[in-house]
């Protein structure tokens, strides 16, 4: 506000004192209350302002999910309505899908396998590519989906019907209300999806195999978990909680701040479930990598 | 009720220099209003003459560049968020639209608040205030329906009914006849009537309907480019030479 008095634009301050002014402007907005109570002043370039801004209201969005966690009450009818909703309604395409993608992956490795005479692994070849990398991930893509732009969008019409200020007005907490219990039953469900997408692609590569060669569920089963550990288990379901919690936050986050009417409500959706393809996928690299670090 | 006898009565919402601007559109410039226990006011105005602005920072959905707000002695922009809520419960805010809760029944809707701010409270002492009000509204019939299949004048008298419920002090009006037709317009005119007489709550009613201000309003307050131009009673108001005062009278009976 300083530099705008003095009729600087701030394109032209030096970095630290840019750096400085944007700190401030960051430190107060993180000091803000959640609810968007109305427009900052100015302080630099409305673009750097703007990026800092974006950068805040997000931190201050997501921290604010752990502090309602040590604050109760905890809204749990809501949470468990959520948690059906997250889950049953995303049962059919996750068995589809995982159902397929067993039979088809146990398909086309098998020639390669094959070649080498080794088709005996094909048990622990899928076992490992379903526990460690395709379960957590397709289940996360098919709730981004399903899911993200289901809340994105429900968000959304509630932002620009001003139902979500209704609830504020009242004092009815809407982050805890809204947020909180949708970011809750994620966490919850999507791990246990995503055992769900594991064991029915477990059964579709079991019957492919069985088609074609001998073998009982017992030893098909002996064979898959022969060399999965605790730690490959462990790292899917962290995978599978820290997808939950991405897919719901940015699906709450877009829809929070949704804009423009219904034209917005649209725009709310694709960004949730756009926005959280791209974390899914740098958060899987990321996970991996620290995974890796433990073996 | 008269300009000056607000004086002599307890102040509940005191608006003092009040300016507010979105980039550079600057929306209130200088806004001074007192509201008295118990007195209706009405503000009337062109659309964009930041109205609507001026009761959401009443109620804090926004806040103040400049000037102060304070409602039931409490200073709105300087409270922590827990005064803030408490604060909000004694604010009663009827959006434009209603803004109900589309996935809830009526019943549900009007429960959600009391639900969320006395838990204490067992479940039939909630359905009992819902119904009380619900009856003050006339729309105990309509209990079990959803908002989608209310009709416009039903949707507002439900989302007035779910303010009322927290028992406020204070009532905020957006708009209330906004999009009514002429005898939905009257029945919500009379409903802000009797709540006003029945529950003595003190209102800002924000409208460009002038029958709807002649109805409800003790006081009107005429603001222009983001400043109140005049004030007073109906007749008070209109009986002058200001050219927009007096077309924004004429246009509305034409």
């Amino acid at each position: 506000m300083v530099f705008k008095s003095a009729g600087y634009t701030g394109d032209y301050l030096p970095n630290s004192i840019l750096h400085l002014a944007c700190a401030l402007k960051f430190s107060r907005l993180m000091k803000m209350d959640i609810t968007d109570r109305g427009e900052e002043k100015i302080y630099l370039s409305k673009k750097i302002d703007g990026f800092f801004i974006n950068i805040a209201k997000t931190s201050r969005f997501v921290l604010n999910y752990f502090v309602e966690l040590f604050r109760p009450p905890y809204e749990f009818p809501e949470i468990a309505r959520q948690c059906y909703k997250i889950g049953c309604d995303s049962l059919p395409l996750i068995s589809l899908t995982g159902f397929i993608i067993g039979i088809v992956f146990t398909k086309q490795s098998r020639p390669s396998l094959a070649d080498f005479g080794a088709t005996s692994w094909l048990p622990s070849l899928i076992g490992i590519a379903v526990f460690k990398a395709l379960a957590p991930l397709v289940t996360a893509l098919i709730c981004a989906g399903k899911v993200g732009s289901s809340i994105g969008a429900e968000l959304g019409a509630m932002k620009v019907t001003e139902q979500i200020e209704a609830m504020d007005v009242s004092a009815s907490r809407p982050y805890k209300y809204l947020v909180f219990t949708r970011v809750t039953a994620c966490v919850f469900m999507i791990p246990l999806l995503m055992l769900y997408t594991s064991f029915v692609a477990m059964m579709g590569s079991y019957i492919n195999i069985s088609i074609n060669e001998h073998i009982s569920l017992a030893t098909f089963i002996a064979n898959a978990f022969d060399k999965i550990n605790f730690i490959d288990f462990k790292g899917s379901i962290i995978k599978a909680v820290v997808f939950g919690f991405t897919i719901s936050m940015v699906a709450c986050y877009k829809g929070f701040n949704t804009t423009r009417g219904t034209e917005g409500v649209g725009k709310a959706a694709n960004a949730a479930v756009v926005t959280s393809m791209y974390l899914i996928f740098i958060e899987e690299l990321m996970i991996v990598q620290i995974l890796g670090w433990f073996r | 009720m008269q300009t000056n006898s607000a004086e002599q009565t307890e102040i509940v919402i005191d608006i003092k220099g009040l300016y507010k601007s979105f980039g550079n559109n600057h929306v209130l410039k200088g806004v001074d209003l007192q509201v008295a226990r118990g007195e209706n006011v009405v503000v009337l105005g062109r659309s964009g003459s930041g109205k609507s602005v001026l009761i959401k920072i009443v109620c804090g959905l926004l806040t103040q560049d400049k000037g102060s707000v304070t409602v039931l002695g409490e200073d709105v922009k300087n409270i922590n968020h827990k005064q803030l809520e408490q604060l909000r419960l004694k604010v009663g805010f009827s959006f434009q639209l209603s803004a109900l809760y589309d996935s809830m029944t009526v019943k549900e809707n009007i429960a959600f608040p009391l639900m969320r701010n006395f838990r204490e409270l067992s479940k039939s002492e909630v359905n009992s205030r819902v119904e009380d009000v619900l009856n003050s509204v006339s729309l105990l019939k309509s209990k079990d329906q959803y908002p989608a299949e209310l009709s416009g004048g039903q949707k507002k008298r439900i989302g007035i009914a779910r303010t009322l419920v927290l028992r406020p002090e204070i009532m905020l009006y957006d708009e209330p006849t906004a999009g009514l037709d002429p005898i939905s317009s009257i029945e919500i005119n009379n409903l802000i009537r009797d709540i006003s007489n029945q529950f003595g709550v003190s209102s800002i009613i924000i409208t460009h309907d002038l029958v709807c201000a002649k109805t409800t309003g003790d006081r009107l307050v005429m603001m222009f480019d983001g400043v109140v131009q005049s004030q007073g009673t109906f007749d008070e108001v209109f009986d002058t030479e200001d050219e927009r005062i007096k077309s924004f009278y004429e246009y509305n009976f034409i």
